[in-house]
Parts: C-alpha cells; sequence; structure tokens
C-alpha cells in the first residue's frame, strides 16, 4: 500500500491562494486506508475549505486514483462546474494521473511516505523500496534495502548498540533480525552469501513495465 | 610494497595510527602531528569524514602526507561516494604512490553534522574491497571499461567490531570482506585483553586468514570513557580504567598539576599495547588518539614497541 500523510493545511492553503471553486479528488484504496483521502477526509477538507473562502464545487473519489481511465471517468463530476483547480487527496501517483485527466492545476494534499504494510488500522511500516532486484530470498524474507538505514547487502556495520540501529534507535538492527530469522529457519549458512554487488541499475527511474511489449 | 604491508607479511608488530584532516583547509596541525609520528608507525590512516561530520576530504591529506615522507592509508567509506567517484578516488590516489587502503561503511549522515545530505551507500566495505580486487585482477574498472593502463594495487584493509553482540555476524562479515580483497583489519578500540582474546580466538576457529591489529584508543578522562560507553558502538572501557582515570583526576585537583588523567590514560594504552605484543594476541595495533597525535611516540616508548626490531 502506498501510504501518505496530510501536508499541513497552510502548504495546500498558500498553493490555494486566488483560487475560490474547488474539486476534491480522493481514493477508494489506499489513501482510504491512511485516512488521507477518504470519504470522511474530503468532507473534513470541503468544511475547512468552505469555512476558509473557498466552494467546493465537486467530490470524486475513484475505487484507485492511480488508474488512468478510472480517473478519466471520474474527473467528468468536474466537467461543467466552474472549477479553478483540484485538490488530489490521493498519492504522488494519484495527483499526477488526476493531472493527466483535467486541464487545471492540480494541488496534492498530502505528502507521499513510502510503499507499507499495515501493522493495523492507522499503523504502517515500511517494507520495501521497491528496488527492483528483490533479495528477501537470502534474507529470511526481511528486506536489508529498506530495513537497514544503510541498505547493506552483506551483514550489519558496526553501529548497532544492544541490537538497536544507530540511525533510530527505534528501530531494531535489520542484519540481526535477518540473522535470528535465519537461525529460525535453519538456513544460518545463507548468512555467508557474499553479494559483493547488489547494483543499482534495475533501480534507475522513471521506470516502465509493459507486459504486452514483454519488458 | 608498502611498510604494513611488509610487516605483517613478514610476522613484524604492525603498528598504525590515524589522522582527521581539519574542518577547514588549513593542514598545518595535522603536518605538525605528522612529524611525531615518521619512524614510529607502518602507516597513517585518514578518516573519511568520521562520524559524518564534513571535514577536508582523505585523500587531499593523504597526498600531503606522502609528500612529506610517510605512509598514508586511504580510508574509504560508501555515505558519500557511488561506485564511480571511489573508484575515481583510488585512481587518483594511485598516481600520489598511495598504495594502502581501508575500506568501511560509514556512520550515517543522520548522526553526523550535515543532516539533509543524501547518504549513498552503492558500495559496502565488501563492495569497495571487491571492486578494487576486480579491478585489480581485470584492469578494467567497476563498469567494465578497459583502464588506460595496469590497474593499481592496493594493500587493502578492514575494520571489524569485538565486541557484538551476537559476534557472529561480525565474524561472518569479516570472513566476507576477506573473501572481497581485506587482507589486515584494524579493530573497534578495545579496552580489555581478555575480550580482545576471546575475539582473536574466534576468529581462529572460523578460519579467517587475515592479520589483526587491535585498535587503541588513549583515554583523556573518565568523562570521555563514560561518553564512549554509553554512546560508542562496540566500546566497553571497564570499570576498572574508569576508576585509574578518575583518581588521577582527584589527585590532580588535590595536589593542583593537571593533565594527569591523560597521562594515565597514556599508560594504560601503553600496558595494553605491551600486553597485545609479548602476549602475541594479534599482529599489531592502530592508535586512535583523537588529535593527540603528539602523544604517539610516548605511549609507544613505554609499550617497548620500535618499528625498526
Amino acid at each position: 500500500m502506498i501510504i501518505t500523510q496530510k501536508k499541513p493545511i497552510e502548504e495546500l492553503m498558500a498553493m490555494l491562494e486566488g483560487v475560490t471553486k474547488v474539486g476534491l479528488v480522493g481514493c477508494g484504496n489506499c489513501a482510504t486506508a491512511c485516512q488521507t483521502g477518504g470519504e470522511k477526509d474530503l468532507a473534513e477538507m470541503k468544511e475547512y475549505l468552505e469555512s476558509n473562502g473557498k466552494q467546493v464545487v465537486g467530490c470524486a473519489i475513484p475505487d484507485e486514483c492511480c488508474q488512468k481511465l478510472l480517473v478519466k471517468k471520474e474527473m467528468k463530476a468536474f466537467k461543467d462546474a466552474d472549477v479553478e483547480a483540484i485538490v488530489c487527496m490521493a498519492c504522488g501517483d494519484g495527483a499526477q494521473t488526476v493531472a493527466e485527466n483535467v486541464k487545471l492545476p492540480v494541488y496534492p494534499s498530502n505528502n507521499t511516505m513510502f510503499l507499507g504494510q499495515v501493522e493495523r488500522v492507522g499503523v504502517f511500516n515500511e517494507a520495501c523500496r521497491m528496488c527492483g532486484d528483490c533479495v528477501v530470498g537470502t534474507t529470511g524474507g526481511i528486506c536489508p534495502i529498506t530495513q537497514c538505514a544503510k541498505s547493506l547487502v552483506n551483514g550489519p556495520c558496526g553501529g548497532q548498540k544492544n541490537g538497536k540501529c544507530e540511525v533510530n534507535p527505534d528501530n531494531d538492527c535489520a542484519w540481526i533480525k535477518i540473522y535470528n530469522r535465519l537461525v529460525e529457519l535453519g538456513q544460518e549458512d545463507k548468512i555467508g552469501i557474499v553479494r559483493a554487488d547488489k547494483g543499482y541499475a534495475a533501480f534507475s527511474y522513471p521506470r516502465k513495465i509493459s507486459l504486452k511489449e514483454g519488458k | 610494497m608498502s611498510l604494513l604491508q611488509q610487516a605483517l607479511e613478514s610476522g613484524k608488530f604492525g603498528v598504525t595510527a590515524e589522522m582527521a584532516p581539519p574542518k577547514g583547509c588549513d593542514f598545518s596541525k595535522q603536518m605538525e602531528d605528522a612529524e611525531y609520528l615518521k619512524g614510529l608507525v607502518h602507516g597513517v590512516n585518514v578518516t573519511d569524514m568520521q562520524s559524518a561530520c564534513i571535514k577536508a576530504s582523505s585523500l587531499g591529506l593523504c597526498i600531503r602526507l606522502k609528500e612529506a615522507g610517510l605512509e598514508p592509508i586511504l580510508q574509504m567509506t560508501g555515505r558519500d561516494r557511488s561506485r564511480i567517484a571511489i573508484i575515481g578516488e583510488f585512481l587518483t590516489a594511485a598516481n600520489f604512490g598511495i598504495d594502502t587502503m581501508l575500506a568501511l561503511t560509514g556512520d550515517h549522515t543522520v548522526v553526523g553534522d550535515c543532516k539533509d545530505s543524501k547518504p549513498v551507500f552503492d558500495l559496502d566495505s565488501c563492495g569497495i574491497l571487491s571492486m578494487l580486487s576486480e579491478m585489480e585482477a581485470s584492469d578494467k574498472d567497476c563498469g567494465g571499461n578497459d583502464l588506460e593502463s595496469k590497474a593499481p594495487v592496493f594493500y587493502k584493509g578492514t575494520s571489524v567490531t569485538p565486541v557484538y553482540e551476537p559476534q557472529i555476524l561480525q565474524i561472518n562479515k569479516l570472513k566476507k570482506k576477506v573473501a572481497c580483497g581485506a587482507k589486515y583489519a584494524q579493530t573497534q578500540g578495545v579496552f580489555e585483553i581478555e575480550g580482545l582474546k576471546r575475539f582473536m580466538d574466534a576468529v581462529d576457529k572460523a578460519n579467517v586468514d587475515v592479520h589483526i591489529m587491535a585498535g587503541i584508543i588513549p583515554l583523556k578522562a573518565a568523562g570521555m570513557a563514560k561518553y564512549m560507553n554509553a554512546s560508542v558502538p562496540g566500546i566497553d572501557v571497564p570499570e576498572s580504567m574508569l576508576k585509574r582515570l578518575s583518581d588521577a583526576a582527584a589527585e590532580g585537583k588535590e595536589k593542583g598539576i593537571k593533565g594527569l588523567p591523560m597521562k594515565v590514560g597514556i599508560e594504560m594504552a601503553a600496558e595494553l599495547i605491551q600486553q597485545i605484543k609479548e602476549e602475541k594476541i594479534c599482529d599489531g595495533v592502530h592508535l586512535m588518539t583523537i588529535g593527540a597525535e603528539k602523544n604517539i611516540p610516548t605511549i609507544l616508548e613505554k609499550a617497548g614497541v620500535s618499528i625498526k626490531e
């Protein structure tokens, strides 16, 4: 899931300076789960904007704001509404998908934080950095690229203290977690795999995949 | 072949020191300190923005030390440079006759003094070592392109942390670094002989073929030691050393003598080095004096260590 967080409202209001008629677009998937772009969040945003001199002239919540065709259809809601700007309450991908479908300025109300797991309602953890070359098959199902603050691929640095990371003592050392997990799985031998060169060629962005073109 | 390589490979007790480039462009203190080290050490590590704090580059001071007749050891972390920049540093270093290096992961930028900097970590210490080994073997750069000259050959080293739980992870990583080309390893500061012996036993049991140099940090005061115990990973100064330092501070206060704790720190470092050498616990020592390089001649003399033996 793409994890989003609300921007400070002042930042959004600065983007909306000089704008009166606003359209709101949320997302029925990730941003709803993150409580940044669901039905309730749009209603709150509408109330705030209207009590601060704006008119909200239309709302849309596509099931997924990153689906180009779906978003295109939903944008019809704003067709005759005389909208001056859209506030997109989805992720950065959603904001761009909306922008591609309207000839209006699109202002994001959220910051896009990471690809994350939902631990429980409202609690999210970053687990994958989408490096394009997954290594978790040799690391006990724990990603060192994401969970190690230095993305080390050959074991820990010397920087842990009492099993906690030097970068953020709230985090466990990823490599101690990996080691313990491999021991549990009876795969200790995998800790010895030398991966001198992770290689980041698959990490070059912007990336594109087309199943039709087979690449 | 560098002095350090000659020493370690011929079974002599290796001695290295460490210097940090300045936070600025005036190297005069470093060059003065270098004079104290001439003829006393096999090499001088030059740190690479240690603790992720901005300094002049390691390569710059290495070049100056080389010109002054010392044997610099180019430290290189993966934190600030991509593999392209790292290999460029080594090609340049070789042109200046620098032939000894030490690879480190590097402290993260968030613990340093410019937290907004983007951490690179394209290569970890294994990656840096193996990139150099592959270049030596193939005369090609890290992109697989032919070099216009023969590849430079470096005597390659790395670091290791003896006080670490679970220790197997450090031993395992050391093993990988050796597989990637490391011939010697300098340890994080050690303060207690039994811990060092246990670590050396673990290295032997794991059949890791590498020269180990024990890291020695001469303590300057009890406060410094307490701070390191609390904040620096892998540091464990024993209570007996803390007591000697605070007793010295109390004595100094009573008698009105300044600098007694530092003198005791020098004594303790010398005792440790002497014991390591006499009992042949490991292959050498690496002195991290943190700006007090002028104390090194005294420490080595008290320890009875001379590279001329």
